[in-house]
């Protein structure tokens, strides 16, 4: 049986006797005698080290590694620099606590305020915070963010990961809010639809860049028309592109979030990941989550600090607005080293390739009959193909040892990253060939 | 220390990837970016002695002790970490077809099968990534279950005034009225003020047990039957379940669902502040309000957040729960308790336990009237203990102790560190007698000074610019 | 402790002043020195309705948030500003940091004079 319980038989007596008891069982003498488990858990015997290593392997054995990976929608496959895994994984920033005790942690504390000004880098926003679960949260605490006593419903682009339309829709549940989706025309948010729908009651306008189908919005059109009805415009992007990309800021945003898993975190099978949120300094108070300040210790030197808690669970209570405690601290330290690591040259770059290699993709798959885009407009790194017997492209590509597309409404919607080599792109595109000429 | 940005030098950076092998493609100009993100350009050896300078000025549990009350900062297995590091678990996309990830959902189903034992509830949801967020979700099932029955009355969840904020703080977001009800002097649930404060408004009560200050509420059983019987349902808060894991289970205790922290009870790191995971169970009558993902299971179900959760952090947990077994799991409860009420024996010389009975597997320290007498209050004995090497327990809560400092040593601490922890308590308290302005401005050799607070939060500066 | 005697007071430690019809409203000083520092005062707008013994806003210091309760029922004409870029006025000068004015006054609490606040102050710091 496995233990990390230090203490030896003679030492776990010794120390019952020296608070003047017998047994363990008299440590539970408040528990009514019928409540305390008579027989053992039924789960099987605890195991020594190297038999757990191995039957943990044995399960991980049972999922397949693919060796390209054409599939986004909403976990991207990029390349994951090695100090990116090392440094996080050092183990006082694995084994630390929460830095409420500053004196003791100015480590985190820095490492977060260094997250937040990059997060802010990245968005052109003034404020960040320390993290959020992940997008699809991001996208549900911004809602919440937007709502006044006035103005409570939530509009959302049909545009937008299916995932975090059902957040913020049960988000939207829990506080008896509404949810208004605003439909898609060819792939994108339908703007006149758009315009209908921004009545006086609207707190906010959620917009996915890219969105969901990898289609690039108008998106500083739309926030003008979300501004000129008096809602607030709420972005949700994907970082990797911001590195090129117009900044929620300079769309006119007043909230900027979005999943922060490209940056330098591995797909997981979906967790954890990185919800980040930024904002201008005019909202900076409606942001929920731990948010590290800069300041001066008694000395008079720098130091950082968790800054304006007031906002926070522990101190409004059932006033809070969020009761988020817990966040992704660690993640958003793995993508502020991903962001340190890469520089704005590299981000640049893992944009610029993620974006050549699925136009190159997109290409190579539409030269072949019965192929063709299903949306026309300018996309960055993914695309949705038409085409027929997807379930077989599918599985000839798995047998391939690549991952294709997912489907998406009997299309394909594919991904490529800077990751993926020319000659799995090209092969992609001959199993294709060969499976719709069959 | 300088800031990342200050070492930036323009020009700097790592060769990380090869040049594009197909040719390169424009945004629209309309939405090309004008200036670059100002992220900091340093090379390899900056970026790796950056962070271990930062890394010195972090304390992590393998540092040194971490009594915090109500976080359960027990040691985080190596073993767990190496796991979470297999490409099989990492290197898998969470839309990739079933039968290439079996393995992920044998991950998920072992898990539940564990936790579900150990809860004792009937299923389970992972997609929680914290414990406020099972908290939330917890919720969310029953505000389903009395909308499914109709019934629109109920809108009030009673909390007890010793709850941590998390637990106001869900009921606010899940749209319901919180009704506090204050806790008897022995820091259990008031029965007469719980049967006062139940009705036919009451939608459930959010309860942890033991409590938040370490005790086991002994009336339990007559805690749940009474909002079952007003027709609210009981929700478990499963912070303090380090004491009671293999012991007592809260489906035992009447409980209908509950959230457990993996990052707790189970051992995951807590990584500076995250990622944790609130994995919540329920009863089988509430299986059907558990949340899924829209794109991987489809569905009419609430969704708490993208896809199955935090995947990384179960398979950790799941280590643990492999590594310690039917045998391991009440053996580290037994020894947590043990441990508590060992150091709270060797520290009640000097400081005063708040409640002087049995504990669970924390305590609080009450040191209002040693505040009164030497005018060092519990912040200055916690600030004190930094320069010891200890990271100071819990401070100021739960807020029904007044200079409340909560101790929860976990049982991964040997009898000599508790032992070193009491004498360090001892040394304070005659501290305090002899040199009370001394720990007024403690600490004196840690990272930093006191901070000033105040000027953070009056004049916030979140972010470096460039001057 | 300070307790002007021209002023009336409410049990939750706000001041009020008549100024004609308008009701001038603040913390008192009693207020200021429970709170410790303040850092930010979350402020209704003009035009608000406020009610007698409701919340009309808050007072932020590091560690806690403190409700303002409102002494008299009416409609928020002017609001203090100035506060939220400076709340260490709050404690520096609390009879003078004015928070909110209150015009159509309809109902009040019930107020007392310096010397009966003053009494209840004095029970309040056992």
């Amino acid at each position: 049986m496995g233990s990390y319980v230090p203490s030896t038989r003679e030492e776990r007596q010794g120390m019952l006797e020296a608070i003047g008891l017998q047994e363990y069982s008299d440590l539970y003498r408040d528990v009514p005698r019928d409540m305390l488990l008579d027989h053992p858990l039924e789960i099987p015997s605890g195991m020594s080290e190297l038999e757990v290593g191995r039957a943990m392997r044995a399960i991980a054995a049972k999922n397949h590694v693919f060796a390209t990976v054409l599939r986004g929608a909403g976990a991207y496959d990029h390349y994951i620099p090695s100090i990116v895994k090392s440094i996080p994984a050092k183990e006082e920033f694995l084994t630390a606590y929460t830095p409420y005790q500053a004196e003791m942690s100015q480590g985190v504390l820095q490492s977060i305020f260094e997250y937040q000004t990059m997060i802010c880098e990245l968005t052109g926003m003034e404020v960040s915070n320390a993290s959020v679960y992940d997008g699809a949260t991001a996208a549900a605490e911004a809602a919440a963010m937007c709502r006044t006593n006035k103005r409570r419903v939530t509009l959302v682009s049909a545009a937008v990961h299916p995932d975090t339309i059902e957040t913020i829709r049960t988000y939207c549940y829990g506080t008896g809010d509404e949810l208004r989706i605003v439909p898609q025309k060819d792939g994108r948010t339908d703007t006149a639809a758009l315009r209908e729908m921004l009545t006086d009651c609207v707190a906010s306008f959620y917009l996915q860049q890219p969105n969901f189908f990898g289609q690039l919005e108008d998106a500083e059109a739309i926030g003008q028309i979300v501004h000129e009805n008096g809602a607030m415009y709420v972005m949700g992007c994907n970082p990797i592109a911001l590195a090129i990309m117009k900044t929620p800021r300079d769309c006119g945003a007043d909230v900027a979030v979005g999943e922060g898993q490209p940056l330098g975190i591995p797909l997981s099978y979906g967790g954890p990941y990185l919800g980040f949120m930024a904002t201008t300094a005019k909202y900076m108070r409606k942001l929920p989550g731990r948010i590290v300040g800069e300041t001066v210790d008694s000395r008079g030197e720098r130091a950082y600090v968790l800054s304006l808690q007031a906002r926070e669970q522990h101190i409004r209570r059932e006033k809070a607005s969020s009761n988020i405690c817990s966040n992704e601290a660690l993640c958003a330290m793995t993508a502020a080293v991903y962001m340190a690591a890469m520089g704005p040259r590299g981000m640049a770059e893992a944009a610029r390739q993620s974006m050549a290699k699925a136009h190159y993709l997109a290409s190579q798959l539409c030269k072949i009959p019965g192929v063709s885009l299903r949306y026309t407009g300018a996309y960055f790194h993914e695309f949705v193909t038409e085409m027929p017997r997807v379930q077989d492209v599918l599985l000839a590509l798995e047998q391939a040892d690549i991952l294709g597309g997912l489907i998406v409404d009997g299309a394909i919607l594919w991904c490529a990253t800077e990751k993926v080599e020319k000659a799995a792109l090209d092969k992609t595109a001959t199993i294709v060939k060969e499976v719709l000429e069959r | 220390m300088k800031l990342i940005f200050e070492k930036s030098v323009s020009g700097r950076g790592c060769t990380l990837l090869p040049p594009c092998d197909v040719d390169s493609v424009s945004l629209p100009d309309a939405l090309r970016r004008d200036t670059p993100p100002a992220l900091p350009e340093v090379s390899e050896t900056e970026l790796s002695r950056h962070y271990t300078e930062l890394c010195h000025k972090v304390h992590g549990v393998n540092c040194g002790f971490y009594p915090l009350g109500s976080c359960t900062m027990k040691y985080n297995p190596r073993i767990d970490e190496e796991m979470a590091t297999l490409p099989g678990f990492t290197n898998v996309h969470p839309l990739a077809p079933a039968h290439t990830v079996a393995g992920c959902q044998e991950v998920l189903d072992t898990a539940k099968n564990y936790l579900c034992e150990i809860s004792g509830m009937a299923d389970m949801t992972f997609q929680p990534a914290a414990g406020a967020h099972g908290e939330f979700t917890g919720v969310m099932l029953i505000k389903q279950y009395h909308k499914a029955r109709g019934d629109e009355k109920r809108t009030k969840i009673i909390i007890p005034d010793s709850a941590h904020g998390t637990n106001p703080a869900t009921a606010s977001m899940c749209g319901f009225e919180v009704v506090n009800i204050a806790s008897a002097p022995d820091g259990c649930v008031d029965l007469e003020a719980l049967k006062a404060a139940l009705g036919e408004d009451t939608a459930g009560l959010m309860l942890t047990n033991p409590n938040t200050v370490g005790i086991f509420d002994e009336h339990i059983l007559d805690i749940t039957r009474l909002v079952h019987e007003a027709g609210g349902l009981c929700y478990y808060d499963g912070a303090n379940l380090n004491a009671i894991m293999g012991v007592v289970r809260p489906g035992d205790m009447g409980f209908d669902c509950i959230h457990m922290n993996l990052h707790k009870t189970f051992a995951t790191p807590h990584g500076g502040g995250g990622p944790g995971a609130g994995a919540v169970g329920c009863k089988e009558f509430l299986a059907q309000y558990l949340p899924k993902s829209a794109l991987m299971d489809g569905g009419d179900h609430i969704q708490v957040r993208s896809f199955a959760g935090n995947f990384l952090v179960v398979v950790r947990a799941l280590t643990y729960l492999m590594t310690l077994g039917w045998e391991g799991i009440p053996e580290a409860a037994q020894n947590a308790v043990l441990n508590a009420n060992y150091l709270m024996r060797r520290i009640k010389g000097t400081f005063t336990p708040a409640f002087d009975r049995i504990c669970m597997h924390e305590f609080v320290l009450d040191l209002s009237e040693f505040k009164k007498h030497t005018g060092v209050s519990a912040l200055d004995v916690a600030k004190s203990l930094i320069d010891y090497g200890m990271h100071p327990p819990t401070m100021y809560f739960p807020m029904i102790v007044h200079e409340a400092l909560m101790l929860e040593p976990t049982e991964t601490e040997s009898r000599e560190t508790l032992d070193w922890a009491a004498e360090v308590f001892c040394k304070l308290y005659t501290l305090a007698h002899e040199d009370p302005d001394f720990m007024h401005n403690a600490p004196h050799n840690a990272q930093i000074g006191r901070p000033d607070e105040v000027r953070a939060a009056r004049t916030p500066v979140l972010r470096w610019e460039r001057a | 402790m300070n307790y002007p005697a021209d002023l009336k007071y409410s049990k939750s430690h706000e001041w009020v002043k008549m100024d004609g019809d308008v009701a001038v409203i603040g913390i008192s000083d009693f207020a200021q020195d429970s709170l410790g520092d303040v850092v930010f005062i979350n402020l209704p707008q003009e035009g608000d309705t406020v009610s007698a013994g409701e919340a009309f806003g808050d007072v932020e210091s590091v560690k806690a948030v403190s409700d303002l309760v409102c002494p008299v029922s009416g409609t928020v004409c002017e609001v203090n500003e100035e506060l939220l870029d400076a709340p260490e006025k709050l404690n520096s000068d609390p009879y003078g940091a004015w928070i909110i004015k209150v015009e159509g006054i309809t109902g009040q609490e019930e107020l007392l004079d310096a010397a009966e606040y003053e009494a209840v102050c004095a029970v309040a710091e056992d």
